[in-house]
């Protein structure tokens, strides 16, 4: 049996590795990739010790860090079912189980879907959840970004320096997310913010040409060949059974990141800890980490 | 003998990152293309694999969209 198991591998799951490595735990990572929501993002400029870090490099270090002390890292794994069996907590995935005393999911979140017509069949085919990946394949190509929020604003400052125009389908009466982005791109030259609007569809042949928006009550059809979908996100944890959770999903956690069942502890945007910052969840992971060694040693 | 592997992909995306690493590791050489920047092969990509999402691996004609580990090791023998 495992001292503990941790299941995702973001900033919280990273972190919680450091110091269950440090603390010499007998224990292992579980995930289905590396960097989790931190991959995605395009420019950090609000991570302690760095002025300005992309995701992708700030996922490295991360990785690096973890994999200096020889951590074993399951890559590409599902965790089907967490639960508590007796004294122990049992961890099922796709490819095989696991027993530990404890168990930290920092499973983080994805993104949520629109829920129209056309979002399925083009999926992939013009409708992108990843500015960072998909946006260079749409310079000079009208796209359209759904949502208001920090992360719409992210994958806006990164189309608007290669897109031709851009808009921005906002439900909200305003946008909404940081002052500073929301700023950068107010300001820029390609941009046209469409707020009380609502996507009704997503049309085309083979691949995107248009979307289709409902605003103030009038139905209107701006021509588009990249659909950005970021309205929001939803936690990945409806595979832990018994552990309670709140409205939105999230795992409920105190102050020491347990859980309502003992061994069984969160950290990170999985969980319903107040704000959701890449600083924040390498906080709660190491937090997590230093309440499961305890509740281990213990058991 | 070596087979033929070519990347479509774009500096920033997570997973191309991830995927080319992954041929590196497995002393797998690969010719890499940028279709951020180059169009006619964005165009051959999108030809290829009838979507939009990177990467799009193409080993020997057969076309993986995505870092689907297990179908490139079968298709590279590792």
């Amino acid at each position: 049996m495992h001292d503990l198991i941790i299941i995702g591998a973001g900033p919280a799951g990273i972190t919680a590795s450091v110091y269950a490595a440090r603390k010499k735990m007998d224990f292992r990572v579980v995930t289905g990739d590396i960097g989790g929501q931190t991959a995605w993002s395009g420019d950090i400029e609000n991570y302690t010790g760095y002025q300005f870090i992309s995701g992708p490099e700030l996922v490295r270090k991360f990785e690096e860090h973890m994999l200096s002390y020889n951590t074993s890292v399951k890559e590409g794994e599902e965790v089907i079912e967490v639960s508590k069996a007796g004294e122990s907590i049992l961890i099922k995935t796709d490819k095989a189980s696991y027993q530990a005393k404890s168990v930290i999911i920092a499973s983080g979140k994805r993104s949520k879907e629109l829920n129209v017509p056309g979002e399925k069949e083009y999926k992939n085919k013009g409708i992108s959840y990843c500015a960072t990946c998909d946006g260079p394949l749409f310079s000079a190509k009208n796209v359209a970004i759904i949502g208001g929020g920090n992360s719409a604003l992210d994958a806006a400052l990164q189309l608007i320096k290669i897109a031709k125009h851009v808009y921005i389908i906002n439900n909200a009466p305003e946008l909404g997310g940081e002052a500073m982005m929301r700023h950068k791109v107010e300001e820029a030259q390609n941009v046209k913010i469409l707020n009380n609007s609502n996507v009704t569809a997503v049309l085309g042949e083979k691949m995107v040409s248009s979307v289709k928006i409902n605003q103030d009550g009038n139905e209107k059809v701006l021509s588009v060949e990249g659909v950005f979908v970021e309205i929001g996100l939803i936690p990945n944890s409806s595979f832990v059974k018994g552990v309670e959770k709140n409205s939105r999903g999230e795992i409920k956690v105190n102050s020491r990141n347990e859980t309502n069942i003992p061994g069984i502890f969160a950290a990170g945007d999985v969980t319903d800890v107040p704000e959701k910052q890449i600083v924040i969840a390498a906080g709660e992971g190491s937090k997590a980490c230093l309440s499961a060694f305890r509740y281990a040693a213990q058991h | 003998m070596a087979k033929n592997v070519k990347v479509y992909s774009t500096p920033t995306c997570p997973w191309c990152i991830r995927v080319k690493q992954f041929l590196k590791d497995n002393n797998i050489a690969f010719e890499d293309y940028d279709v951020g920047s180059d169009r006619l092969k964005a165009d051959e990509m999108v030809k290829k694999s009838g979507q939009m999402a990177v990467p799009v691996l193409d080993i020997e004609g057969e076309i993986v969209v995505g870092f689907d580990r297990e179908k490139i090791k079968q298709l590279l023998g590792i």
